[in-house]
């Protein structure tokens, strides 16, 4: 491994007390002042996450819309401009590649947002399926920071730091060259967290400098600096998946539990057929919800049994900061999928009852 | 960093009081501060009887469960249950929070644990 890179808000990280570790490559913080703190500065008031080591790539040219469709499940033709979609692309074989976040600027201008820790996979893959489409792939995640403000107080902050009104950036849209405290920034009404907030993209140059006048327009409404740990709780309660627990090319989209970002009905994409299939004979397995019921926390990895017969295993679980209950999400055999079945749960050597519960484990407050 | 004295403590941040053949066992302030916010302890069964280096229990933190190590040899007497329901408290008081007693069956096995001045230097090689 080479060494870990740095984001151009490191420094910044530092100076706000960030306790920095290794994420997929990056110096990054897990936390500032503590997770739960952070989780609950989001969901009641505001966080602010340093994102810079999410991948980006712009795709251009005649065919762009075409490519795109070709090499995610859901349906892009359908994008007005300024529109952002969630998506994923699939292997052949119906697994997952990366979930990624589509940014249409215009019918042969996009820009794809893909996970930190696949981004050279990723890119690989795009070039190797661009074959006769007339594309251009340019990869500038390494000219690009981005800034998370997530919780219900983001408009309200972010709205002191710029003339643009922010309502009439609606949920899953964009805005180019909108300019927070002066400096030009990509604006979109998105998040990783189940809250209303923004995800924004800016020169390294301006990195700092935004994230101190966001801190600044914030630290009285509640806002503090929130790290990666608070970052995962958050998505998880949410039933938002992480690349690598509740996806990866092991797993389908519909196994996964997203097939409302599959659109069957295009005429194709990579990994179309396998999925065709899979719908058609129906799943074998698939991601539940699942409380503990007996004490211990689920942890991403466990083993799950049904009377001492393994049928699945944990892909997050956690000891939810919002809800105060041992949860997580687990792939099981479809057998063991309906509400109110009773499962048990690995901890290293005690085997602990659980039941599966709705995926619904938290009501997502999007602006929409 | 806190520490209290007539404690001994061992390299994994465990601090060890001894009462005769007794001896209390719980995490340091060092411990608990790296730890974060505790949300459970999962604790050994009584009369287990445990080696210097065995897990004698978990504890953990939203973000990730961490093993504790056993500093001596020793049988255990009690566990103590209010962290069952209150884990928080090993944040609060570290000192006052201990997790297990054991019968000490090997007293020789003190000897490789450290005295208060020691532990806080080696806490300041730590960081």
């Amino acid at each position: 491994m080479s060494d870990p890179k740095k984001t151009a808000l490191y420094n910044a990280h530092l100076k706000y007390g960030g306790k920095v570790v290794n994420y997929s490559g990056w110096e990054l913080p897990v936390q500032y002042e503590g997770l739960t703190a952070e989780h609950e500065a989001v969901r009641n008031f505001a966080g602010i996450f340093d994102v810079s080591h999410m991948g980006e790539v712009e795709i251009k040219g005649k065919q762009a819309t075409d490519f795109i469709n070709n090499l995610v499940t859901n349906d892009i033709s359908i994008m007005s401009d300024n529109q952002v979609m969630y998506a994923l692309m699939c292997y052949p074989t119906g697994g997952i590649v990366d979930d990624l976040l589509v940014y249409k600027y215009t019918d042969d201008d996009y820009m794809l947002v893909i996970n930190a820790g696949n981004v050279d996979k990723d890119f690989q893959w795009m070039k190797d399926n661009v074959g006769n489409y007339d594309v251009e792939l340019n990869h500038i995640s390494d000219i690009v920071s981005e800034i998370a403000l997530q919780g219900p107080k983001a408009e309200e902050i972010l709205q002191e730091l710029t003339d643009t009104k922010l309502s009439e950036i609606a949920f899953f849209h964009l805005k180019k060259d909108v300019k927070i405290a002066g400096r030009s920034c990509i604006v979109s009404r998105t998040g990783y967290t189940g809250e209303d907030g923004f995800e924004i993209y800016m020169k390294h140059e301006d990195a700092e400098y935004i994230w101190d006048k966001i801190f600044e327009a914030g630290k009285d409404k509640g806002l503090k600096p929130a790290g990666l740990g608070c970052r995962d709780t958050l998505r998880f309660e949410a039933t938002l998946p992480l690349y690598g627990n509740e996806l990866s090319p092991e797993i389908t989209p519909l196994e996964a539990g997203f097939g409302m970002f599959v659109k069957l009905n295009k005429t194709n994409f990579i990994g179309k057929e396998v999925l065709d299939k899979q719908k058609a004979e129906g799943l074998k397995r698939k991601i539940v919800g699942f409380e503990m019921v007996g004490p211990g926390i689920p942890r991403h990895g466990y083993d799950v049994l049904s009377n001492g017969k393994n049928i699945g295993f944990v892909t997050t679980g956690y000891n939810s900061p919002t809800l105060k209950k041992n949860i997580g999400l687990a792939m099981v055999n479809i057998e063991y999928s309906e509400l109110d079945t009773p499962i048990e749960i690995q901890i290293r050597k005690n085997t602990v009852g659980a039941k599966v519960i709705s995926r619904k484990f938290y009501n997502k407050n999007y602006k929409k | 960093m806190e520490t209290k004295t007539g404690l001994l403590y061992s390299n994994d941040h465990e601090w060890v009081r001894v009462e005769g053949e007794k001896a209390y066992i719980g995490v340091t302030d060092y411990a608990q501060h790296a730890l974060g916010e505790i949300v459970y302890v999962e604790l050994p069964g009584i009369d287990d009887e445990l080696n210097a280096g065995d897990v004698f229990g978990v504890i953990e933190s939203v973000k990730a469960a961490s093993d504790s190590y056993l500093p001596i040899s020793g049988k255990v007497l009690e566990v103590n249950e209010a962290l069952s329901d209150s884990p928080q408290l090993i944040n609060e008081d570290p000192y006052g929070s201990w997790i297990l007693s054991i019968e000490i069956t090997d007293k020789d096995s003190l000897d490789s644990l450290m005295n208060e001045q020691e532990y806080i230097e080696f806490c300041s090689k730590e960081e």
